[in-house]
């Protein structure tokens, strides 16, 4: 059966809604479905000054692609792309070639800052004298530098690469737990906008699937390889998206339905958690948390004391 | 037989099937999680398979 559109031979079949396209119509598919998500919760608005968070793989690169192409288009905000290079041998260094790249060729502004300038190693060997889950460690490295580093950079947004299948894993694992205050935090734009500590984050690949991303990236020629982090080893989150996925499989839809139904009780979580969670600076750093101490500072110091 | 080469495990194997979802039920792999490429094209789980083809798997899962 052809593409829904054309007489083309299809790249994919929808699961949500069993349409099949071939590339030129999914790439536009992919690509309005994108810029409605911005358009529809306010991502970018004029003047912003956007940072994309790139890591070289195919969510950050396909974002960046389409941000590019919208800032060609209206030129009303800045755009930029800001890296983290966790010093991970065989892969960060791969994936970050190919973001530098695709920054030289469309003349976007690429900042890179690494945990062994920041923090005074590469993960690899941070790992090697600690019992600590690589996730559980990079995660919260990652997020303060990039935090840190984006209102050094002037950003008054930063547009990372989560999709549907990302998020819907998150709201799961946060059910599982029983963490719903966490879902709070949730959506497609983040960030508590008074508060000059916390830059806002937007998530326009939100309701895009994993697939969806990976076939735009094929399609595009984004990326030659889709290898994944060595150190991907939080096996919580793995069970859960094998769970999501075997759900899919079985039932078509079933990842989207979970998201349109937490975009529905998202504005009631919100509000009843929005007093609840105090920030305060860290002792150490000055960056906002929520204890006295941040994580990222207990983390840097337990491995200070490992030596 | 199609000869499958699965990215993830960097490894070839050689698959006995008419078309693309038999060969995942056969490798026990869930279509969500694997793009299929045949001469760099795109292909769909339905689509037939002639003997001889060769069909890779990409992961579609990042992790980080």
């Amino acid at each position: 059966m052809p593409c829904k559109n054309c007489l083309e031979k299809p790249v994919i079949n929808l699961t949500n809604n069993n349409i099949k396209l071939c590339r030129q119509h999914f790439a536009r598919y992919f690509e309005r479905k994108v810029l409605k998500t911005i358009k529809d919760y306010k991502l970018i608005e004029r003047n912003d000054k956007v940072g994309v968070a790139v890591s070289g793989g195919k969510d950050s690169l396909s974002l960046l692609s389409i941000i590019k192409q919208l800032k060609d288009k209206i030129k009303i905000f800045e755009l930029e792309a800001i890296a983290i290079d966790e010093g991970i041998k065989g892969y960060r260094d791969k994936t970050l070639e190919r973001a530098k790249k695709f920054c030289k060729d469309n003349d976007i502004k690429l900042h890179i800052f690494s945990y062994k300038e920041e923090f005074g190693n590469t993960l690899d060997n941070f790992l090697k004298k600690s019992d600590m889950k690589a996730c559980s460690m990079c995660g919260p490295f990652r997020r303060y530098l990039l935090n840190k580093k984006a209102k050094e950079l002037g950003f008054t947004k930063l547009a990372t690469g989560h999709n549907l299948d990302d998020e819907t894993q998150t709201i799961m694992m946060n059910y599982f737990r029983r963490n719903i205050e966490t879902s709070a935090r949730l959506g497609p734009i983040t960030g508590i906008s008074k508060d000059k500590r916390f830059i806002k984050r937007i998530k326009p690949l939100y309701l895009v699937t994993e697939k969806e991303v990976a076939t735009y990236a094929f399609i595009k020629g984004l990326i030659d390889d889709f290898n994944e982090c060595p150190h991907s080893s939080d096996s919580y989150r793995g069970d859960v998206r094998d769970l999501l996925n075997d759900f899919e499989a079985r039932y078509p839809g079933t990842k989207h339905s979970i998201m349109t139904s937490f975009l529905e009780i998202l504005p009631l979580l919100k509000e009843s958690y929005k007093k609840s969670i105090p920030i305060n600076e860290c002792k150490s750093c000055g960056e906002p948390c929520s204890q006295e101490i941040c994580q990222t500072c207990k983390i840097v110091e337990i491995l200070k004391n490992k030596g | 037989m199609v000869k499958v080469f699965i990215e993830k495990e960097n490894k070839f194997v050689n698959v006995e099937a008419s078309n693309a979802k038999e060969i995942l039920t056969k490798l026990n792999i869930n279509p969500e999680t694997v793009l299929l490429a045949r001469n760099n094209e795109l292909i769909l789980l339905e689509t037939s398979l002639k003997n001889n083809d060769e069909l890779k798997l990409l992961s579609v899962i990042s992790g980080g």
